[in-house]
């Protein structure tokens, strides 16, 4: 038996490594998948194009839009005149940001007033609006703060000597620059050996379908659980090489740390994999050409991935798509991969997540074979 | 050409779409799926970020503080701990995004009107996640000082006991800065890509591996016919697609639709035009079904993800990156999209990106019939 598994072994890696096709996309979409996330991936908002339009022109005016100036958060591209000149520069998309003074402004400062200022916002994209709202409000206040304490002093020198100051000292643990990358670069890796491992499982048993030699494989004495282990553990051998190899890359390339226990990733990424295989084999029963194939594992992928928390957070979601979430084996893969690479924790930590993993790797797998011997039958 | 040969081509092309009943059941659901799950899924305005907080002092005024952390919608108090050691065990396995640390002399020092720190641990692994919490949390601090600085100069009779800046902001395009708003009128760009390229290219280049295609090219058929007699029924789905994403978006997510539908309807025949050519494209140059599904996730579904601005602003990516993404169609479409929805610009503002995505559609049209003349001879 160990004799014939061996065969089909070495039957598939042929095959894999034979295949300009396959070899090419072992290859080539994780580099670029890894380039494209790392560059192009994060939600940080800096210099946001604003426009200002002053219509005090007096110090306390020209102070306050100083700040904005100031900050590496904003870009001031446009100093407006009139208010009429606010539609089209939204519309155009030339600026996110319009700031307006009203005339009287630093009067009502001097008088103890509250004074207002006006922002106009572009909300098309809602994170960079909602992020912006904080930061001109942190100006703001801050601004407040110091006038105040400026206005006491001048009127009551006595006054100015109390002032509450209240500092926030962050600390980001594990990721102390708040590197987008060292979010994203291990969530890729997550992704791209599920899209691979998947996608080439279901593929490789349609293939032999399409082609007829599944039925040449039948006629052999090779039984059909020596079938399924024969085809699915090659992939679960390169799915172990791609995460090593994309793991190496990005983190040299980017500089991600790598802070936890190679042999803690190693054991998560099996577990993982079995249930990537599990779904690949799955969809080659239900799938009948190539095309179904890819076109039911997308059915699988985008969900997957949507909902795992690779870019967006899952508490944002709503309580029932929450629930939905630990259905997803690779939600519990990416917190080995983060809690590997930049946490830096090891298997006291993350045997809840092995736990799930295991689990539905072991449900999938089970589903699968069981189908797997009706199809063939 | 011949309008007859034309016709036949797609008549043919038609009844193998109607036949293989499941992949078509499967383009009819997708923009189902990927609306359903970008639309919940994706919720970036991060809400309920769940704090630890270890109170060293215990007074009245840390525990005031603390209540306008439990208060606030961003947060969730969930435990207040008395060590150290805690706080760090929680940062560990992920029950703790942030950790607050009131220091044992915050009241003491507040009083006195010396410089308080209060101390917050976050979890960068996130970055984003911990990028928000700290302006959270900075904004907390700041209107709390602020409550107590109004306080303490109207019990000394100051001046000046009023807030001295407030600001007011109107939101444009998207008014209550929904995240579903910025999200869901892009989706019918990501669905496009998918059924054009790559359902287009797998049948395609399923022709070339079962030698269908040479038999056609054997008829008198011109290579320009065959493109577009198999492009037209490509292209009537892909447009009954995109009316199925707008018809959700605006009846099931009640994103506001504000533009006009001819131009949506022309942006969105050009860009599917655009696609289905570099599908066509991609099939005639790898003739393989696994390569072209591939080389289709890479080059069109991945960056149209990624890079054209639907998730992903364009003016945070670095800049050596943004030129890149003049080379994505997609980038063009979302414009084009977000403008209809939510901006309700017309036509006229729309010329730039319409006519980027004719230029790109007849260059990739040129490309596909090139390479496919290449191929024959």
């Amino acid at each position: 038996m160990i004799e014939r598994l061996r065969q089909i072994l070495i039957k598939e890696f042929i095959h894999l490594f034979r295949d300009p096709h396959a070899r090419f996309s072992l290859i080539v979409p994780p580099l670029l998948q890894m380039l494209i996330f790392g560059y192009a991936a994060s939600y940080e908002v800096n210099r946001v194009s604003t426009a200002v339009l002053d219509f005090d022109h007096s110090e306390e005016s020209r102070e306050f839009l100083d700040r904005f100036s100031a900050s590496s958060r904003f870009q001031v591209r446009e100093v407006l005149q009139s208010e009429s000149q606010i539609p089209s520069l939204l519309d155009h998309r030339k600026v996110v940001l319009v700031l307006q003074i009203q005339p009287g402004f630093a009067e009502l400062l001097r008088k103890g007033q509250t004074a207002p200022v006006q922002a106009v916002l572009d909300g098309t994209d809602s994170n960079t609006a909602l992020i912006a709202v904080g930061y001109i409000n942190q100006i703001a206040n801050r601004f407040a703060q110091d006038y105040q304490l400026q206005m006491a002093d001048r009127l009551k020198p006595s006054l100015a000597t109390f002032a509450p100051d209240i500092q926030l000292q962050e600390r980001p643990w594990y990721n102390a620059n708040l590197e987008s990358r060292w979010f994203f670069v291990p969530g890729v890796i997550g992704t791209l050996v599920l899209v691979s491992v998947m996608t080439l499982t279901a593929f490789a048993v349609v293939r032999e379908r399409e082609v007829g030699t599944l039925e040449q494989l039948m006629v052999t004495p090779i039984s059909p659980a020596e079938l399924i282990v024969g085809k699915t553990l090659p992939f679960l051998i390169v799915g172990l090489a791609n995460v090593v190899f994309v793991g190496v890359l990005g983190s040299l390339w980017f500089d991600v740390p790598f802070r936890g226990n190679i042999f803690v990733l190693l054991l998560g990424t099996t577990l993982f994999l079995s249930s990537a295989l599990g779904v690949g084999l799955l969809i080659s029963t239900v799938s009948q050409t190539q095309q179904q194939a890819f076109a039911i594992s997308f059915f699988y992928i985008s969900p997957a991935i949507m909902l795992s928390g690779f870019g967006y957070p899952i508490n944002s979601m709503p309580t029932a798509l929450q629930y939905f979430t630990n259905l997803d084996p690779l939600r519990f893969y990416l917190v080995v991969l983060r809690g590997t690479f930049i946490k830096g924790i090891g298997l006291d930590v993350l045997w809840p997540q092995m736990i799930a993993m295991a689990i539905l790797g072991a449900a999938t797998l089970t589903l699968a074979t069981l189908r797997f011997h009706k199809t063939l039958d | 050409m011949s309008f007859r040969r034309l016709l036949a081509i797609s008549r043919k092309e038609v009844l193998q779409v109607l036949r293989d009943s499941r992949s078509l059941l499967i383009v009819l659901l997708m923009p189902l799926m990927l609306m359903t799950t970008l639309g919940y899924g994706v919720n970036l305005d991060t809400k309920h970020i769940r704090v630890f907080a270890l109170d060293q002092e215990g007074s009245q005024a840390s525990q005031d503080l603390l209540k306008r952390f439990q208060s606030s919608d961003y947060f969730d108090l969930v435990a207040t701990v008395t060590d150290y050691r805690a706080l760090a065990a929680a940062l560990d396995d992920g029950r703790c995004q942030l950790a607050i640390i009131i220091p044992y002399d915050f009241s003491v020092r507040l009083h006195d009107g010396r410089p308080v720190n209060i101390q917050a641990l976050v979890d960068g692994s996130d970055n984003n996640t911990a990028e928000l919490a700290i302006g959270y949390a900075q904004g907390v601090l700041a209107s709390y000082g602020a409550v107590v600085q109004a306080e303490y100069l109207r019990k000394s009779n100051a001046p000046s006991a009023n807030p001295a800046l407030s600001v007011e902001s109107r939101t444009w395009f998207n008014e209550d800065l929904e995240s579903k708003n910025f999200i869901v009128p892009g989706v019918a760009a990501i669905v496009m890509a998918v059924v054009g390229v790559l359902l287009t290219s797998l049948t395609v280049a399923r022709e070339w591996e079962r030698g269908t295609m040479e038999q056609l090219i054997s008829t008198p058929v011109t290579s320009l016919e065959i493109i577009i007699g198999k492009l037209i029924p490509y292209f009537g789905l892909g447009m009954l697609n995109t009316a199925t994403c707008a018809a959700i978006a605006v009846f099931w997510f009640e994103v506001p639709f504000r533009g006009s539908l001819i131009a949506l309807s022309l942006g969105s025949g050009i860009y599917l035009t655009a696609i289905l050519g570099l599908g066509f494209w991609i099939s005639v140059a790898t003739k393989n079904q696994l390569a072209a599904s591939q080389i289709g996730l890479v080059t069109a579904f991945l960056p149209s993800f990624l890079l054209s601005g639907f998730t992903f602003p364009i003016d945070q990516m670095p800049i050596g990156v943004q030129p890149f993404t003049y080379l994505i169609a997609a980038r063009y479409y979302i414009v084009i999209l977000k403008s209809v929805f939510l901006r309700g610009t017309g036509l006229s503002f729309l010329a730039a990106p319409l006519i980027a995505l004719i230029i790109y559609a007849s260059v990739m049209v040129f490309l596909a019939k090139r390479s496919f003349h290449k191929s024959l001879a």
